[in-house]
């Protein structure tokens, strides 16, 4: 299947938010194609969590519509995988991997009853889809924040979704534990039909998963292809610093400040 | 200076006949009373640990003192002054106090004016100073048959609510805003979950009292949790380890004339101590 025949995975026309009184962003109208790979990108503060929530039916708009996988947004639409901001504050040391990835799939359900063979099987392939197979049995805790953030994208992955929200994956790890999770992030993009949104502040390590980007600028979002969001200009303008952009020999995009 | 063996377990209380004293009515009902409270509590305890509801656990046993103290003085039965107390104070924690950040300021200061209540109705009241003490160090020697009834219909109650809503309140604890998105009730969970642990609180402070609480609450949850990360084996385990503590605590108790909230709770700190030894040890021999 293509992307043109899979319909858009999100549209905004003329969306804008508030929060707590204040507009965060407006004047939205954009169209995210299904099985793009999409950075949301803009500074601190600048409503790039606020547009997951909004994606997810957690936070409505003060004006305007949007539109997710062809409906309007609501909590609970299990086509959607979402990796909040600092996953793993909240979890803490009294959960195994395994247990956290299985509540993806089955943490709505009421009453108690074990996994069924069939649900057991789809935590094992999440998790071995992020390369999480060998500490799955370990506590949260105990893992490195690379490790912590596979499970968290596992956990995510379990119920199959059209639509991944990944809210800063790469935050707080070092260079080569971004690779391993952008190659993670390839795995997943190239072998599902999955539309994925991903919030980061540093592109480079993303570029070679990336098709588009949404960028929040002046207050307000808007979308391009990927080429034209690695320009000097508008990153320039967008973080108010100096940022260079350089085509290597093989005709990869990177940036530099200053 | 020899002294004789039975002379020795004189001097530390040593009372022959405990095994008959264990027969007793009053024994029987302390029994299946802290039992009971064990099995409410270890249930809870392991969400207490897993939402980081510890201070809110020790503090709701001290809101509940003023009511305890305020029933005494209005003639109403302690239980319900207990009950409507700590059920207050868990409705407010859980409603002011959304994140952890919050709810340990509002916590704090929800249980100072508690505090405030406490002292004053103690001084309004003569005829509360044995309530005083048995709602500050438990008093599960003297539990009432009706009481008693009270006591099992409450953890009914509770193992059965738990256990409906056991997964998503494990979800809304573990990952909160996914657990949103996903549409689960996680305000609406973590505020019914206040009220159930008001309920435990009010059973537990009963026999341990307010200021032994957390042994029997939150300690043996945070031993089985140092001995398994399974949820329902951390449930299992710890509901054991206070049932263990109570059982044990009430036999030593009978055998050395102690009040029986301090063998409970040593037991349960000792059993703590264990765990933490043997688990350090095996992380060390691990790595
Ligand atoms: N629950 C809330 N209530 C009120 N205001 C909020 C709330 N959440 C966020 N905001 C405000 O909305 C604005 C956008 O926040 P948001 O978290 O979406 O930014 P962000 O782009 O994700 O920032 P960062 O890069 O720091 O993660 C901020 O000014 C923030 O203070
Ligand atoms: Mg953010």
């Amino acid at each position: 299947m293509t992307a043109g025949e899979r319909g858009p995975a999100l549209v905004l026309d003329g969306a804008a938010v508030d929060r707590g009184g204040r507009r965060i962003w407006s004047h939205g109208s954009l169209t995210v194609p299904g099985g793009a790979a999409v950075v949301v990108i803009g500074p601190n503060g600048s409503g790039k969590t606020t547009l997951l929530e909004v994606v997810l039916g957690t936070c409505p708009l003060a004006e305007g519509r949007v539109t997710v996988l062809g409906e309007p947004p609501r909590r609970g639409n299990p086509r959607i995988g979402y990796v909040p901001q600092h996953y793993a504050a909240t979890v803490g040391d009294a959960v195994r991997a395994r247990d956290l990835v299985a509540l993806g799939l089955t943490g709505t359900r009421w009453g108690l009853g074990r996994l069924r063979p069939d649900e057991r099987a789809r935590v094992d392939a999440a998790l071995d889809a992020v390369g999480a197979a060998e500490f799955a049995d370990r506590r949260m805790a105990r893992l490195s924040g690379g490790q912590q953030q596979r499970v968290a994208i596992a956990q995510a992955l379990v119920g199959d979704p059209d639509l991944l929200l990944l809210d800063e994956p790469l935050a707080h790890l070092d260079v080569r534990h971004q690779q391993e999770i952008v190659d993670v992030l390839r795995g997943i993009h190239q072998e599902r039909e999955v539309t994925v949104l991903v919030v980061a502040h540093d592109l480079n390590p993303l570029l070679p998963v990336l098709t588009a980007g949404v960028y929040l600028v002046d207050g307000h979002p808007h979308y391009a292809e990927i080429g034209d969001v690695v320009d000097e200009e508008l990153l320039t303008h967008l973080y108010g610093a100096r940022v260079k952009v350089v085509r290597t020999a093989q005709g990869d995009l990177f940036m530099r400040s200053g | 200076m020899a002294v004789h063996p039975p002379a020795a377990l004189a001097a530390i209380g040593y009372q022959p006949e405990w095994l008959a004293v264990l027969g007793e009515d009053f024994m029987r009902r302390a029994l299946a009373g802290g039992v009971l409270v064990a099995v409410a509590a270890g249930v809870l305890g392991y969400f207490v640990v897993i939402r980081r509801h510890a201070f809110a656990a020790h503090a709701l046993a001290h809101i509940g003192f003023p009511g305890a103290t305020g029933a005494v003085l209005l003639g109403l039965p302690v239980t319900l002054g207990l009950l409507a107390f700590c059920t207050a104070g868990g409705l407010a924690i859980g409603w002011f106090g959304r994140r952890w950040a919050d709810r340990e300021v509002a916590t704090g200061t929800i249980l100072g004016f508690a505090t405030g209540l406490g002292v004053l109705f103690s001084s309004m009241g003569t005829r509360s100073a044995a309530t005083v003490t048995s709602v500050l160090f438990g008093n599960l020697l003297a539990i009432a048959p009706d009481q008693l009834a009270v006591f099992a219909g409450c953890t009914v109650v509770l193992v059965g609510v738990m256990a409906l809503i056991a997964r998503p309140l494990t979800f809304a604890s573990l990952n909160p805003e996914v657990a949103e998105a996903k549409g689960v009730p996680v305000r609406a969970l973590g505020v019914a979950f206040m009220v159930l642990l008001a309920l435990v609180i009010t059973m537990a402070v009963q026999v341990v009292g307010t200021l032994l609480l957390f042994g029997l609450v939150v300690t043996p949850a945070a031993t089985a949790l140092l001995m398994t990360a399974r949820p329902a084996a951390v449930v299992a385990c710890s509901t054991a380890l206070g049932a263990v503590a109570v059982v044990l605590g009430l036999v030593l108790s009978a055998m050395f004339d102690l009040p029986p909230s301090f063998p409970i709770v040593a037991l349960s700190f000792l059993g703590w101590l264990l765990a933490l030894a043997v688990s350090r040890r095996g992380a060390a021999s691990r790595d």
